[in-house]
């Protein structure tokens, strides 16, 4: 993103660009009898034409050349957002997902003609399973909210098939806020276990909240401080000991791969965000992909379909007591396909290498910047770490919202900022592997220009940003005069 | 492949910095017993030229570019070149979510003119910024009923694609809501059997064109909702709303639909988009992530995420759903497609699906080989049932290069012999009938 340009046209909409007659693209002229729509369509005919944009061409592109360069994105610059592993974007993975036998494929198309894309899908859920040490795969879940809650639904239905109804579900402090969500959209109630000082699971809060009603206890570890629970093989212990099962969120495998697996620690099920660890783009919000894997006591329970060898053929399974469906088809085949460039092309060796600098590269920011910065657990972290910009609150009155604004102006995204929750003014940083030392250098540079300014000139920070397109939005506005489409009507608000 | 741009060199510097010898140190909090002692069994990896190779192979090993007449939720319609070169901007694609809205204006936007050719094409008065696809679109509409009208159980018509009534169910099991299927009679909802199970209901949700591709009468199913008291949710698809009228218009307080069809590949089913929209008056119990426009401290419009408190990270296990992205990347394609074509390109393109698809039907009819499966009106696509074997058939045809429907038994056992044939603006005259023609000579 440049910062040294004016930004013109600023808000201006693609419904008020061109002239009302502008078209881009005109359907063919028909070369078969048009039926008369009234009789095709009776009352269902539509009276009032859609308002849509009137453009050509030329004006889409610009349109959208013009919003391109008010994003931020990998390609930008450092983009150190904790928790959401935004490492660079393999260029093959987007050649690869366009080929003519993979984007255009039907769902439905007999297996015989799909047997690329079977393989393909196959052989990526062995190498999750090789991942994750827990050897059944569904690739259907969209995002990993949508994982967790396949995941969930899976324990539910094995709980159930032995007669054994359940009706809590743990979830620690620390733990992301999707999890608590899909534990109520699974029916379950959820029980909230505190953290211990050292960033793990409070191991005699946990006895004390199992019981024989709790379904599972969802997990992630490294958990969401970045810090990697030492206690882990005693927590899952003890969650099997009271009959319940244990849930991995596997938003954070960048840190663990050719270490540790989420199988081994104990866990039974567990999502892989593809988007996150393997290199898949982000997409401005999605779509990204959160396969499920699991023990061999859930595989049966797992959604229809899975990808099953034949002999030397590829076919779809439903497996014998499958939850149901969580989608339409059988996944984010397109992010699939990325995923697998990317492993395929990274190969075993380098994830365990991807993995190390990853959290060599986390440890080396906050050795630079823990005397300018609080960090609040001491002692090293994984893939990405927490600080505490509580201290600026106290003594200069700068939030942490306040210095994630500054950064913008230093050219980089800022970190994941209020979370977790138990932190004060957290800011959650990752690094990820893909980013150069001269790169996690000129961010150690700016977080310490920054807690100077926050002493020398807090109302710098408090007014930040100043070189990005707009300044600060006025969120309080959004909610309380929702505009929410655009109306053929009105006339918009323009830069003057 | 390798795309690590620290040096050996400057990995000594960095741990030296740490204060630790070796990165294993880092890793030490992990119990022994857990650790994985042996190396990742997983082949080594590929250079470009070898991933490329390999990859073009498997793509090799699938027949595309078949003429398609297979629908069913996923349609080949043609994309503009224009559309690609949107979605292939890096600025769109390897961004986040737009937490920062300052740096985030472009996805933002195209966001809320996403939302807006919703709100235009649906004749509703919001929409989110997409929901995984139509599917889950559904069962979030149905969970999304069951908060607004304080119940508990959704009628859904029989009529609905198999697959996203299984969604339903599934999402169901929690016992955060109860479905109940309403029958169908010759390819259409009953409505009489429909009213029956309306008492008390949250919801009464139907699609149109159905599953089976026939219209329904979406304003009696909603007056029938309404006079329980129930939320009528309306799932549609997008391109056929060119000529189709604007469920809103017919009384829906939520409409929903799969995107796919507006400038999105097929790609094997997924990514698709879930298209969801309602009524102003629901905003509030609305699922997924949702731009506004504003103004920032200096008066210069912007748009941002905006009404929050629904949603997970805020909410937590209060939130109107656990969704926590949306399809971002397919809601841009779609609104590049709707910019591209227009509401008369798209009125042009839906007229055309319909006039081919009508072709198409009666030229199979034609044949002898096929009967009506309904006699109720279609628009894009249609069930016919084929006197013979389905399997034998579009075998025999795939050999000849064409993908010849989708056999709806793979749904239901009861609908073995019906076959669904969609026709989108691609398909010529020519090639149906050489179709035609090489069924007809089976």
């Amino acid at each position: 993103m440049s910062t040294d340009r004016t930004y013109r046209d600023l808000g201006r909409l693609i419904f008020e660009t061109g002239a009302p007659e502008s078209a881009c693209v005109t359907p063919p002229a028909l070369d078969v009898p048009e039926p008369d729509l009234q009789t095709v369509l009776g009352d269902a005919v539509r009276r009032e034409p859609p308002a849509l944009p009137h453009v050509t061409e030329v004006e889409i592109a610009r349109h959208y050349e013009r919003l391109a360069g008010l994003n931020f994105g990998v390609d930008t610059g450092f983009y150190p957002l904790g928790s959401c592993t935004m490492k660079y974007n393999p260029r093959i993975g987007e050649r690869a997902c366009r080929l003519d036998g993979f984007a255009n494929l039907h769902p439905y198309q007999p297996a015989e003609s799909v047997q690329g894309a079977l393989r393909l899908m196959h052989e990526l859920q062995e190498a999750l399973a090789e991942l994750s040490g827990l050897p059944a795969v569904t690739l259907q879940p969209a995002a990993g909210a949508h994982g967790e809650l396949t995941g969930l639904m899976v324990i539910r239905a094995y709980h159930e098939s032995r007669g054994d109804a359940r009706r809590r579900v743990l979830v620690p402090d620390s733990a992301h806020g999707t999890n608590p969500a899909t534990v109520a959209m699974c029916g379950y109630e959820v029980t909230q276990v505190p953290s211990d000082e050292r960033g793990g699971v409070d191991v005699e809060a946990l006895k004390a909240a199992l019981g024989p009603d709790v379904a599972a206890i969802m997990l992630t570890n490294p958990n969401t401080l970045g810090l990697f629970d030492e206690n882990i093989l005693e927590v899952t212990r003890l969650v099997h000991e009271a009959g319940a099962l244990a849930y991995y969120d596997g938003a954070n495998m960048n840190a663990i791969m050719g270490k540790v697996r989420p199988g081994d620690m104990g866990f039974d099920a567990v999502h892989i965000n593809l988007h996150k660890t393997f290199g898949t783009p982000h997409g401005g919000g999605g779509p990204g992909a959160g396969p499920v894997c699991v023990r061999e006591s859930l595989a049966e329970f797992l959604p229809d379909p899975v990808v099953v060898k034949d002999g030397d053929r590829y076919v779809f399974a439903r497996p014998a007591r499958a939850i149901g469906r969580m989608r339409s088809f059988a996944g984010n085949f397109g992010v699939l396909v990325r995923a697998y460039a990317y492993i395929r092309g990274v190969g075993g060796d380098g994830l365990a290498e991807v993995s190390e600098q990853a959290v060599v590269s986390a440890n080396y920011v906050m050795a630079r910047l823990k005397d300018a910065y609080d960090v609040p657990y001491e002692r090293s972290c994984m893939h990405e770490f927490v600080a505490s910009g509580a201290r600026f609150r106290k003594e200069h009155g700068v939030r942490t919202l306040d210095i994630a604004k500054r950064l913008l102006d230093y050219g980089v995204h800022p970190p994941t900022v209020y979370f977790p929750l138990i932190v004060d003014e957290a800011l959650m940083i990752e690094p990820t592997e893909t980013e150069s030392l001269e790169t996690l250098d000129a961010f150690v540079d700016a977080m310490r220009a920054i807690a100077e300014e926050a002493e020398q000139d807090p109302d710098r920070l408090r007014g930040a940003p100043y070189t990005t397109p707009v300044r600060r939005l006025d969120e309080a506005r959004a909610v309380k005069e929702p505009d929410l489409a655009w109306r053929p009507t009105e006339t918009a608000p323009r830069e003057a | 492949m390798r795309f690590v741009p620290v040096t050996c060199e400057q990995r000594e510097r960095m741990l030296a910095a740490i204060g630790v010898r070796s990165a294993e140190e880092l890793f030490a909090p992990i119990p022994e017993e857990a650790r994985l002692k042996r190396p990742i069994a997983l082949p080594e990896g590929l250079s470009e030229v070898e991933l490329a190779a390999e990859l073009e192979a498997l793509a090799a090993a699938d027949a595309s570019g078949l003429v398609s007449f297979a629908g069913a939720g996923c349609y080949d319609h043609y994309v503009p070149a224009i559309v690609d070169a949107v979605v292939s901007k890096p600025a769109f694609f390897t961004a986040y979510t737009p937490y920062q809205p300052e740096v985030s204006q472009g996805t933002l936007q195209a966001i809320y003119e996403y939302q807006s050719m919703v709100c235009a094409l649906t004749g509703m008065d919001v929409a989110n910024a997409s929901v995984y696809d139509g599917a889950t679109a559904l069962a979030e509409a149905a969970l999304m009923a069951a908060r607004v009208t304080k119940r508990h159980r959704v009628v859904v018509s029989s009529t609905v694609h198999p697959e996203w009534r299984e969604v339903l169910r599934t999402y169901a099991r929690g016992g955060t809501i109860e479905v109940v299927e309403a029958p169908a009679a010759s390819g259409v909802t009953d409505l009489e059997a429909l009213r029956a199970h309306t008492e008390g209901a949250a919801a009464v949700l139907v699609a149109s064109p159905n599953f089976f591709g026939c219209v329904e009468d979406v304003r009696v199913a909603c007056q029938l909702a309404h006079d329980a008291g129930a939320l009528a949710v309306v799932a549609v698809n997008p391109i056929l709303l060119g000529v189709m009228e604007a469920p809103g218009v017919l009384g829906a307080d939520i409409v929903v639909g799969e995107g796919q069809p507006l400038g999105n590949p097929m790609s094997f089913g997924g990514p698709g988009l879930g298209l969801f929209a309602a009524k102003a008056e629901f905003l509030r119990q609305m699922p997924g992530r949702i731009v506004g426009r504003t103004v920032d401290a200096e008066g210069k419009p912007g748009f941002v995420l905006t009404m929050q408190t629904r949603e997970q990270h805020i909410r937590r296990e209060k939130a109107t759903s656990n969704i926590c992205s949306n399809h971002s990347l397919n809601a841009l394609a779609a609104a590049v497609y709707l910019s591209a074509v227009g509401a008369r390109g798209l009125e042009g393109i839906a007229r055309a699906c319909i006039a081919k698809a009508r072709y198409l039907h009666d030229a199979l009819l034609g044949t002898g080989r096929f009967e009506r499966f309904s006699d109720a009106p279609f628009a894009h696509e249609f069930a016919l049932r084929y006197h013979g074997d389905v399997e034998a058939m579009q075998s025999a045809m795939l050999e000849r290069g064409y993908l010849a429907g989708v056999h709806a038994a793979r749904f239901d056992e009861a609908l073995a012999g019906v076959v669904l044939f969609a026709a989108t603006e691609k398909r010529t005259r020519s090639q149906i009938d050489a179709f035609v023609e090489e069924v007809a000579s089976l």
